[in-house]
């Protein structure tokens, strides 16, 4: 086949993809519809308890979103509170020692709290104000995510509870002090495999019974609509600088976007803003584990089927019996067995393709990025970054690729430390 | 007219409440399933929801998902509740029975599969948690279509609207969670789940079933006096889960407790 044909024939499937997504083409992406549904993904599966409480947040959401004093709060919070913009860093020796693409990094890891997490609770946090409820809740896998709870909780003076797997209260201590010292009561989930998935779990059964004076802050892009676009746009903001932040450094935009997908926060806040530009590429890692072939992974777009948990519905790590499976990986934040339902249609979609990083590769970046640019990532992190190492030395030099810098690694070193046999 | 209208049209005549239990299927272990449900049938109840295990039931309180774990250690699939049904029938052809549980279960099987083989093994009614009337027309005419009813949950946050938009849709039974939590809280409102279900009769004429925090013979009482039927879970799937090591001894105090709750609500 000449590269003419196969050309014509990518055009075609990609113009197929989009009929059936009831596009004309990229350039007219606006999803979810009403009902959070992107295509045949999200949607809202929850007990009827919580439907009157999403239809209200939907219905708030929708007004402040449109409201230019609400955007002018959250921009000028993003700005002071945050730190925001974070730099886009071009990592001048690695990439030198890569020898290929230009290398840059969107710096997540220097806000506030550090990782991207906290785009998004300053948004809820002020949302749940303005709807009246006065404490909060949250689930945390790694723990950023309950780190940025309570710390906006802190700052607007609501309580905060946090729940938290059992098994990473244990590997994830720092952040559960950190926690505690911000005035949160973090509860220890021992339901299920004891991590983030059940610590979901546990969250709903709290919101379904506190429902009237509580928020539950969600802390990715899953859940019941409109939690997946709601988060999705608080974390663009992530994209939106970068677009603007590349265009200034390089006169254009960049080749290739990389992060890392867990649920898929910080992926689609990079994301989201340039999947109208088709000549993106658009590159989610997931964990590994300790490789697909073993079974023993968090990477349910690489190798999951669609199903409906904690309220969408979207690729899923279960058995024949639709059975939610454990998943396993180094980095708590990844280890969880579904994923954004954007994700899952982004990938139907082929606009953004899915990877698998094992454990290994991403220790091996948590490295290599400490030791050549003096930025320690969070072990998620370290999962963009592995990909970033094996990919960029095959591209060329006037190409570009930005990795989310999603987190900051402090919060791992004690992981790190056991892995290479270390006592601290 | 199927078994779920005739064993509530039956109490409803004799000015009763129809006495509805929930167990896990396959808590603690499969074998004790179908004689638990022919003990339960015995002691009065009309309905017996047998619940699917899932890995997440989010909806659940601490005693349902520790009966789910307890039924997944045995790795009870959903083929296996079915062939309990199908056991169940073969000596009881009265007892309205419905399966409980999450999405995840039946589209993993198929939803036309699971129609099919749900009315050939017996079921009456499917009741699916996290399914709302939104996305439920491709299961509901599936179930429909084999004569099976899918019951929709009404809850205390539901407004007017919605509930009508609901009972428009809804078949069987209505079931109405009685309080803001999961199964087996404990702060139920007997007085405000009263208020409720009179405006809600004015809006449907299906019957109407209360479930959550219903847990002993004074609250099963308490709520038979207004509601045509009355759901107990997670107090009797705690009851079973004492008893785990002792499985023989279930089907009898199953009886005990479902025939201590019949006679409650048979004096209000």
């Amino acid at each position: 086949m000449s590269r003419e044909e196969v050309m014509s024939r990518e055009q075609t499937q990609q113009s197929n993809l989009e009929a059936a997504a009831g596009m004309v083409s990229f350039a007219d992406y606006n999803f979810p519809d009403e009902r959070g549904h992107f295509g045949r993904f999200g949607g809202r599966f929850v007990a009827e308890t919580l439907t009157h409480a999403l239809d209200d947040l939907d219905r708030v959401y929708r007004t402040l979103k449109a409201d230019p004093a609400f955007q002018r709060r959250i921009d000028r919070d993003l700005a002071e509170f945050v730190g925001r913009p974070s730099p886009l860093y071009l990592a001048e020796r690695m990439t030198r020692e890569l020898g290929g693409a230009k290398i840059y990094l969107k710096r997540e890891d220097l806000n506030h709290t550090g990782a991207h997490k906290v785009n998004n609770t300053i948004g809820q946090a002020l949302l749940a104000q303005h709807m009246g409820k006065r404490r909060i809740i949250a689930e945390t896998g790694a723990g950023q995510h309950g780190v940025a709870s309570a710390t906006v909780a802190a700052r607007l003076g609501m309580e905060c509870v946090v729940y938290m797997g059992a098994e990473d209260v244990e590997r994830q201590s720092l952040n559960v002090y950190r926690m505690k010292l911000l005035g949160a009561r973090v509860v220890p989930v021992q339901s299920g495999s004891r991590t983030l998935k059940d610590a979901l779990n546990e969250a709903m059964r709290d919101w379904v019974t506190n429902v009237d004076d509580t928020h539950y802050i969600i802390g990715t892009v899953a859940g019941p609509h409109p939690y997946p676009a709601l988060v999705r746009d608080f974390q663009a903001v992530i994209g939106r600088e970068t677009r603007e932040q590349c265009l200034v450094a390089e006169g254009r935009l960049p080749d290739v976007l990389v992060a890392c997908v867990g649920g898929g926060s910080n992926a689609l806040g990079l994301f989201h803003p340039f999947i109208r530009d088709a000549g993106v590429r658009m590159v989610g890692v997931e964990a590994g584990g300790d490789g697909l072939a073993t079974g023993r992974h968090a990477a349910p777009l690489c190798a999951g089927v669609p199903g409906v948990l904690h309220g969408n519905r979207t690729y899923l790590m279960e058995d024949e019996d639709g059975q939610i499976i454990s998943t396993h990986s180094i980095s708590a934040g990844l280890d969880y067995p579904g994923v954004g339902p954007e994700h899952a249609f982004l990938k139907d979609l082929g606009r953004a393709e899915y990877v698998a990083v094992t454990d290994d590769e991403a220790l091996r970046a948590f490295h290599h990025l400490t030791r050549t640019e003096g930025i320690m990532p969070a072990l998620e992190t370290s999962h963009a970054i592995a990909w970033v190492m094996e990919h960029a030395p095959k591209m060329d030099s006037e190409q570009i690729i930005v990795v989310n810098l999603s987190g900051r690694g402090d919060k791992d070193i004690l992981t790190v430390a056991r892995h290479d046999g270390i006592e601290l | 007219m199927s078994r779920l209208t005739e064993r509530f049209a039956e109490r409803m005549a004799a000015k009763s409440s129809a006495l509805v239990t929930y167990l896990v299927a396959g808590d603690p272990t499969p074998e004790v399933t179908v004689p638990a449900m022919h003990a339960l049938a015995r002691a009065g109840s009309d309905v017996i929801e047998l619940g699917i295990p899932f890995s997440d039931p989010e909806a659940e309180g601490a005693d349902i998902q520790a009966g789910c774990e307890r039924a997944l250690m045995h790795k009870v699939r959903l083929l296996d509740v079915l062939d309990m049904v199908v056991a169940f029938r073969k000596q009881d052809a009265r007892t309205a029975v419905v399966l409980m549980g999450y999405l995840n279960s039946v589209e993993a099987m198929g939803q036309q599969r699971f129609a099919d083989a749900a009315a050939e093994a017996g079921v009456d009614g499917v009741i699916l948690v996290n399914l709302p009337p939104e996305e439920a027309d491709e299961l509901r005419q599936a179930l429909a279509s084999r004569g099976v009813d899918l019951i929709f949950l009404l809850a205390p946050t539901t407004t007017d609207e919605r509930a009508q938009h609901i009972l428009a849709r809804a078949s069987g039974f209505v079931y109405y969670v009685s309080l803001k939590g999961p199964t087996g809280s404990a702060n139920l409102d007997v007085e405000g789940v009263r208020k409720r279900l009179d405006q809600l009769r004015t809006m449907t004429a299906l019957p109407l079933a209360v479930g959550f925090g219903i847990r002993d013979g004074v609250t099963a009482r308490a709520v038979a006096g207004f509601a045509d039927g009355v759901v107990v879970g997670s107090a009797l799937v705690r009851r079973m889960g004492e008893l785990a090591a002792e499985p023989a001894a279930i089907p009898a105090a199953a009886a005990a407790f479902a025939a201590e709750l019949r006679a409650a609500m048979d004096a209000a």
